[in-house]
């Protein structure tokens, strides 16, 4: 019984461990993302393409057939979209990005670059920028300054930057000069070794975009309902919405596929688990059929039998599903001080655990469906014993 | 205060607790299959006390296993006061074995991870005829009785054989059954325990007017039940 107590505690702590473990990693990563590139972007207009045919020669009448959907890109009119996009309740910002590809060099070399062109008032509700400086000037100077930029982790290393140097853009062959007024790392080794921040009107100028903008970057109060907005939005506002479910799916179905491989994995551990449980169970049944024998010799019935088999199973599933259940905790909490230095998809120096209720519910409701089917079988044999061959010693 | 032995008497019908007409058995398979009862008939009075002998393989416990509802007979009828059992489903004979039948076995066949008191018990929970702590006054008042009134808390693992027996006594009683059926009760003790056992046994039967019927080696107690009745090749002789 010991055994099967052991195997019910390891399958339901491992479940939890790795269920804990995978979503850990994959909540980080979408929370990472939520705050770079915010919860969803529009980014391009839609034009519906038309077909007419005049009808038996009348001009005044025509057949109009809808053939799919042109995308002409970038946002024209930002403001009136942006002014619409905050009329609906789940969105919490919305910030106009105007993107450039450019030079950017120091005094030690020249790298590529995106220039991120942003009103940081705000762009502050559709990202943590903010929070991701790692400098001590944090984003006052940036503020104060149309001359100065933000430049990633990365970027400033390989171009060997230290705050307030200068940096010189160039853009179709025009150069201007910029201060780095804070260098921010999101973790996302993509973004930090490309992205620099200016404001926004300094972009349109550099750029030469007087008008417009690349994308608008949308925070939303609740990011999982950002599919169902982002059809609502694209209805409403003709213009491309990619929610960050859509923008991120690579990322995420890695992510899924890992999730359902550790699934697997516990589910093994789960089925020794209830394997052990019926071995223990089958073995208890032999060793207890002259019990079974004077029990039913006393009137208690088949029934009886079973609820008493599978009251042993119960007592060991929950005693299990307790013990599991911290060790569970337990273990999560220790593999969360596991270093583990993480700079390339999200920035992280340890292990990253993500421990929920729904975890526990899904590894004691294995356990339980598990161990109970494992449980029947010797408990229905037990009860099937007739007494009379338990005392004649011809029991099978 | 202790409860007096016929606190929860099944209130017997007629002479006879049990009759049998006709019994037989086959057990095996095959070319193995053995004819062991070949129409076996049996009556047993209330208050009397009756001795099935013979040698080994005559088909002895078989009967007693028949007679107790722990097997299913191939032919013939059992009536069990005068209610016919021997064509009922699993679910009647085995209330039938909880209200009118206790058992005795040779090896004891207690519940050895429980003590002696939880023993006696446990037929009485089953039946369910008896409060909580009216069922422990009857346990303690049986267990009294065989003389282990001190060691009501032993588990069955700290009792000696005799000890241990004792308790199977007073657990066949427990539910006042009409029949006690008892197979070599006797058969795995000591002259002096297996004295004490039958002594217990035949007396308590005696007075609650309860049918004994013990299948016994013993020829010193068989003399001393009531009927004695010997076997042979599955038929009394």
């Amino acid at each position: 019984m010991l055994m099967s107590l052991s195997c019910t505690v390891l399958g339901v702590g491992l479940f939890i461990v790795t269920q804990a473990t995978t979503s850990g990693f994959e909540e980080f990563f979408v929370k990472t993302l939520l705050g770079t590139d915010g919860a969803m972007r529009i980014e391009d207009r839609i034009q519906d393409t038309l077909r007419s045919m005049e009808v038996a020669g009348s001009p005044d009448f025509q057949i109009r057939q809808r053939e799919g959907v042109k995308y002409i890109e970038g946002v024209e009119e930002p403001q009136v979209i942006m002014d619409t996009v905050r009329s609906f309740a789940n969105v919490r910002g919305v910030s106009a990005v105007l993107r450039g590809n450019v030079q950017v060099s120091s005094s030690f070399k020249t790298e590529d670059a995106q220039v991120f062109g942003i009103k940081l008032e705000d762009h502050r509700f559709v990202s943590e920028l903010e929070r991701k400086i790692t400098t001590p000037e944090g984003l006052g100077k940036f503020q104060e300054s149309a001359g100065s930029a933000l430049v990633g982790r990365v970027l400033a290393d390989r171009l060997q930057l230290t705050v307030n140097e200068s940096i010189v853009i160039n853009v179709r062959g025009e150069s201007r000069r910029y201060v780095v007024a804070a260098i921010y790392e999101t973790g996302v080794r993509d973004i930090d070794k490309t992205r620099i921040y200016i404001d926004l009107a300094e972009a349109r100028s550099l750029l030469r975009k007087p008008t417009g903008a690349t994308f608008l970057q949308i925070s939303l109060h609740d990011p999982k309902r950002a599919r169902e907005e982002a059809a609502h939005m694209e209805e409403v506002l003709r213009h491309s919405v990619r929610p960050w479910q859509e923008r991120e799916k690579e990322w995420l179905s890695v992510f899924r596929a890992l999730s359902v491989s550790s699934a697997i994995t516990v589910t093994v551990f789960t089925l020794i688990a209830s394997l052990a449980m019926f071995n223990t169970l089958a073995m208890i049944v032999l060793e207890k059929t002259k019990d079974i024998a004077i029990l039913r010799s006393m009137g208690y019935e088949r029934r009886d039998i079973t609820r008493i088999f599978l009251w042993q199973a119960a007592i060991v599933l929950a005693i299990g599903a307790i013990v599991g259940g911290i060790f569970g905790a337990a273990v999560s909490w220790g593999v969360s001080l596991v270093p583990l230095p993480i700079n390339t998809l999200f920035k992280t120096e340890h292990f990253i655990v993500a421990l929920s209720p729904w975890h526990f519910v899904q590894a004691i409701t294995t356990a339980v469906v598990m161990v109970m089917i494992a449980s029947l079988v010797p408990a229905r044999r037990a009860a099937r014993l007739e007494p009379g061959d338990i005392v004649r010693g011809t029991a099978q | 205060m202790s409860t007096p032995l016929h606190a929860v008497s099944a209130a017997p019908v007629g002479d006879f607790a049990l009759r049998c007409s006709g019994l037989q058995r086959y057990l095996g398979q095959g070319d193995g299959r053995v004819h062991v009862l070949k129409g076996v008939s049996f009556e047993a009075r209330r208050g009397q006390v009756y001795a099935i002998v013979g040698p080994s393989g005559c088909g002895k416990s078989t009967l007693l296993y028949l007679l107790g509802l722990l097997d299913q007979p191939d032919g013939g009828d059992i009536e069990i006061n005068g209610q016919r059992m021997s064509n009922r489903d699993d679910f009647a004979r085995t209330a039938a074995r909880g209200a009118h039948i206790g058992f005795v076995f040779q090896f004891h066949f207690l519940m050895l991870e429980f003590t002696a008191l939880e023993n006696v018990m446990m037929p009485m929970r089953k039946l369910g005829r008896l409060t909580a702590p009216e069922m422990e006054a009857r346990a303690r008042m049986l267990l009294d009785a065989v003389g282990l009134g001190a060691k009501t808390h032993r588990l069955g693992t700290q009792l000696s054989g005799g000890e241990q027996q004792r308790v199977a006594v007073a657990r066949a009683l427990a539910n006042q059954p009409s029949i006690i059926l008892a197979d070599e009760p006797t058969g795995n003790l000591d002259v002096k325990n297996s004295a004490l056992v039958f002594d217990l046994l035949t007396r308590l039967a005696k007075d609650n007017g309860q049918a004994v019927i013990l299948v016994t080696h013993n020829p010193e107690i068989a003399q001393r039940c009531d009927v004695t009745r010997p076997m042979r090749d599955g038929l009394f002789v």
